[in-house]
């Protein structure tokens, strides 16, 4: 039984590592970048629904909606602002000037909200979750919540780029970016969505985030953001089906090296599994295999 | 698959290498790409000094054998000896210390160094220095340093270039910096130069300075050389033997006369030839 | 000086600005001119300046993006802890040199268990496995107990009771870290080390090995062609990054009363990437510049309070964003092509007179 309830813990705390990873996988497809401020989106994505449900007093749903249109809106204004004039710019410009755009979101929170660490309250508090086996196991709310937006973010997304004509064009720049532009795509507004589409998700995901773990601080993100990225890449970065399988196995991982090897080197446990993947498997589980002409 | 081809039967080494052991022997080589074959029993045969050429129309596998040889790509299928030595335990690396040297059709030049540092790379496997000897600037750094720069700007004098030795290898002409990569390659003291399409981008002058390069390197060096081209006056001018390849297969072998009088190459290369120009 | 190629003369002004910095930074420190704040400043300046170059080895000299390099700086730094406090005996500037050399050693060391597997992958993939090596030596440096007593050593990763020591000192505690330094570090300590690793760095780079190194970084697969073990010849770039980032390590803790494992986490893996970039890939002057110059910054912008990091932030992307736009930098070439022209009033047939010696 306690194998049972660490296994749901760990899909539980992977399905919010597999909903950031999709962030970070579906802009390093189309824009080829590392973008290190993903992470801080969901702390902002986390302390706007603090603020909405705790200042506002309005109800966990709007709470929810508000982060992701904020968050939606930011990922826009940071990807037209630092990341589009970059364009032509090498990759570890664009690294850099992602950090900067992380370290401007973390300061820009530490101004406005401070940095004593805010108790976030569970958007779906209230509700008991599920007690099965006559009490043996319980699934928080939390727990069901998360796990049923991953899998419902999932099937949205595959729908999404497999039947729609935005998400073809999202497929065909990030396969040919020059290809794609002489097809008639626009390159720029398809960039444009996916970084909000990206975005949106992180707040989601900073708000079961912090539901599950509720100390909310300017930091919050920064591991996460690390672990979430970690994942996209053990799934292989770049393929949506990769973030999900990384994402979850991440998860999984880490509660169980905590529950069964060492709490204290949970962290190290789940990177020594990232490298022997990739020692194994350079592009990760599910990524697509490169090779150089000569 | 592949049918076996009395050796060696099908050699057209010149005369005055008959006696040597080849520099190259290619056995019933090989190699499928997932199911592809992109070449299929290649057999052939470069004498010590020869010039020998590898022709074919695009796409026919001509740099994939190059690739073979090099070991870019390990052979499905087949031998490949090298001064009569088997080469398929080896590496790029190794093949390279064994004899083999290239350029590239696409030019690979180690474009933020300057054209002396690209052709004393070339020289690295001749230089006798050590990491601390280098990085404590003990005698033997100054003396092996001296001794690179001077070979160095000897290669460099074959084309002509010891003046650019203080350019940076990028910012060269393009016919220059496919001059820089064969000296480079020289550079390694290989047995067996080989060069992708070394007159691609040259103009008429150009191609025929190279051709009298080309034969001077041979006859100086005494290496085999051997070539991909498609300028037919440089193939047809300078290489004593010829191998056609057509959808990685050789279809014939032979002397120029005997290739240029070829109906099966007529009607696979040279048919195609004149498509692919008026295709332009 | 005719004679000079435009690389030594390049390394010789790299040199000379190192020298007289220092002069004038010594004789103002001397005389009682420098602020305390800048004071506390000098020797985190040298071991910024060391990380900077030694992660320049990496990403700008042999290509590949690291981001765990705090990773062998934190074990120069507990190593030169340890043995810094063991040899109590010797005296001060002594333990100095023994910590950072160990601390080199035991980094090189770790920089050779990282590299071997890491150095097979290509590109992003290998800077995220920097990353997370980084992040697992931050993880255990959290879980060790060292301890020293008249026994000698004492090593635990569970706790500092089960060192089982017999009176003597706990040396580093797990997450507290190294609790009671003694500060061995000094100015001039600092200036020698930057000394010993510029030369290093700029020696290695015109040599045969150097050359090796930068020719993989240029076109691997060419560099192969030619002959170059490119396995070895990465491995000695980054496990010489990793023993210079090491020594600098050594030379952070000694200048401090304590210090924890937290310090060297992702985000001074990617303060020290940002002087590289800043400075120029492959600029060992610019990373010298740079780490001086965004060292002393954010201790000079105190006054700005809660701002200063978010100024910081709008800086580098700024710089980020100017120093890649298209426009400018075609102005800025224009720029630097006026100015050789006005230094080479005849540019034609004046090149490539000098010899390389």
């Amino acid at each position: 039984m306690n194998l049972l309830s660490n296994l749901i813990n760990g899909i539980s705390l992977g399905s919010v590592y597999a909903i950031i990873a999709l962030g970070y996988t579906m802009v390093y497809g189309i824009a080829k970048m590392l973008n290190f401020a993903h992470g801080d989106v969901i702390m902002v994505g986390a302390y706007i629904c603090f603020c909405a449900m705790s200042y506002l007093n309005l109800p966990p749903v709007a709470g929810v909606l508000m982060a992701m249109v904020v968050c939606t809106l930011l990922g826009i204004v940071i990807e037209r602002l630092a990341y589009k004039p970059l364009r032509q710019a090498t990759s570890l410009a664009v690294l850099i000037t992602a950090i900067g755009v992380s370290y401007f979101l973390q300061n820009i929170a530490l101004l406005i909200w401070k940095s004593d660490p805010k108790v976030f309250t569970s958007v779906v508090e209230g509700w008991g979750g599920l007690t099965l086996f006559g009490g043996e196991l319980r699934i928080t709310a939390v727990t069901l919540v998360t796990v049923l937006a991953n899998i419902v973010i999932m099937v949205c997304l595959t729908l999404f780029t497999s039947k729609t004509k935005k998400g073809k064009a999202m497929r065909a720049v990030s396969e040919d970016k020059g290809a794609a532009q002489l097809m008639g795509i626009n390159v720029n507004s398809t960039i444009s969505l996916t970084f909000a589409i990206g975005s949106g998700l992180a707040a989601i995901a900073g708000v079961l985030l912090c539901s599950a773990y509720p100390t909310l601080m300017p930091t919050t993100g920064s591991m996460p953001g690390i672990k979430a990225f970690t994942a996209a890449v053990l799934g292989g970065i770049g393929s949506i089906p990769g973030a999900m399988l990384g994402g979850i196995l991440l998860g999984v991982i880490e509660i169980f090296g905590k529950a069964y090897i060492s709490t204290q080197l949970s962290d190290a446990i789940v990177f020594a599994v990232l490298i022997i993947v990739l020692l194994i498997k350079p592009t990760g589980l599910l990524g697509k295999k490169i090779s150089e002409k000569v | 698959m592949s049918k076996m081809v009395p050796y060696p039967s099908d050699s057209i080494i010149p005369e005055r290498d008959l006696d040597k052991t080849p520099v190259l022997e290619a056995r019933h080589l090989g190699i499928d790409f997932g199911g592809l074959t992109a070449v299929d029993d290649f057999n052939l045969i470069v004498g010590r000094t020869e010039i020998a050429g590898l022709i074919g129309p695009n796409g026919a596998g001509k740099t994939t054998v190059f690739n073979l040889l090099t070991k870019v790509y390990q052979p499905t299928r087949g031998t490949i000896l090298l001064n009569g030595k088997e080469t398929s335990r080896m590496n790029t690396v190794q093949v390279n210390k064994a004899g083999i040297a290239r350029t590239f059709q696409n030019i690979r030049l180690f474009s933020n160094l300057s054209v002396e540092d690209n052709v004393k790379i070339g020289l690295h496997n001749a230089m006798r220095q050590s990491m601390v000897t280098g990085v404590l600037r003990l005698p033997g750094y100054f003396k092996s340093e001296r001794v690179a720069h001077e070979r160095a700007l000897e290669l460099l004098s074959i084309f002509d270039m010891q003046d650019l030795a203080n350019h940076q290898a990028g910012s060269l002409p393009y016919g220059a910096q496919r001059r820089l990569e064969i000296v480079r390659a020289l550079a390694t003291n290989p047995s067996l130069l080989l060069l992708d399409e070394p007159a691609a981008g040259m103009n008429p002058s150009e191609t025929a300075e190279l051709m009298e390069n080309i034969r001077k390197i041979r006859d100086t060096f005494q290496i085999a050389v051997m070539l991909i081209e498609h300028d037919m006056n440089l193939v047809m001018g300078i290489c004593e033997g010829i191998a056609v390849l057509n959808y990685g297969r050789i279809i014939a072998k032979g002397t120029p006369q005997e290739i240029q009088s070829n109906p099966q190459v007529i009607e696979a290369y040279l048919g195609k030839q004149k498509d692919k120009e008026a295709g332009q | 000086m005719k004679k000079l190629s435009k690389t030594t003369r390049d390394n010789l002004i790299t040199y000379a600005i190192v020298i007289v910095a220092f002069a004038i930074m010594q004789t103002l420190s001397v005389t009682g001119h420098v602020s305390n704040s800048l004071a506390g400043q000098l020797v985190p300046i040298c071991v910024y300046i060391c990380m900077a170059i030694s992660l320049n080895l990496t990403v700008g000299i042999l290509g590949e993006l690291s981001l765990g390099h705090a990773g062998f700086m934190s074990v120069g730094a507990f190593t030169g802890v340890i043995v810094a406090m063991s040899f109590s005996g010797l005296p001060g500037w002594l333990r100095l040199v023994l910590a950072i050399v160990i601390g080199g050693i035991l980094a090189a060391v770790a920089g050779v268990i990282v590299g071997v597997p890491v150095l097979r992958l290509r590109g992003d993939y290998l800077a995220i496995v920097t990353l997370a090596f980084g992040e697992i030596i931050k993880n255990l440096l959290n879980n060790i107990y060292v301890g020293v007593d008249g026994h000698g050593l004492h090593f635990s990763m569970k706790d500092t009771a089960s060192l089982g020591m017999d009176g003597g000192t706990v040396l580093i505690n797990g997450p507290m870290g190294a609790p009671g330094i003694q500060k061995l570090s000094t100015f001039v300590a600092g200036f020698i080390l930057v000394l010993i690793v510029l030369t290093v760095t700029l020696n290695l780079i015109r040599s045969r090995s150097g050359r090796a190194i930068m020719a993989i970084r240029d076109n691997r697969i060419a560099a192969e062609s030619v002959g170059i073990n490119i396995t070895k010849y990465k491995l000695m770039a980054f496990v010489t990054s990793a023993a210079l980032a090491g020594m600098a390590g050594a030379l952070y803790a000694l200048n401090y009363s304590s210090i924890l494992p937290k310090k060297f986490d992702f985000n001074t893996s990617i303060l020290v990437l940002v002087f590289v970039v800043l400075g120029g890939m492959g600029n060992i002057r610019g990373s010298i510049i740079a780490a001086t110059v965004l060292t002393i910054l954010p201790e000079a912008l105190r006054f700005l309070n809660d701002y200063r990091m978010l100024i910081y932030a709008v800086v580098l992307i700024l710089v980020m964003l100017v120093t890649n736009n298209p426009t400018l930098k075609a102005g800025w070439e224009q720029i630097k092509e006026r100015l050789a022209f006005w230094r080479k009033p005849a540019p034609a047939g004046a090149e490539g007179g000098g010899s390389n010696e």
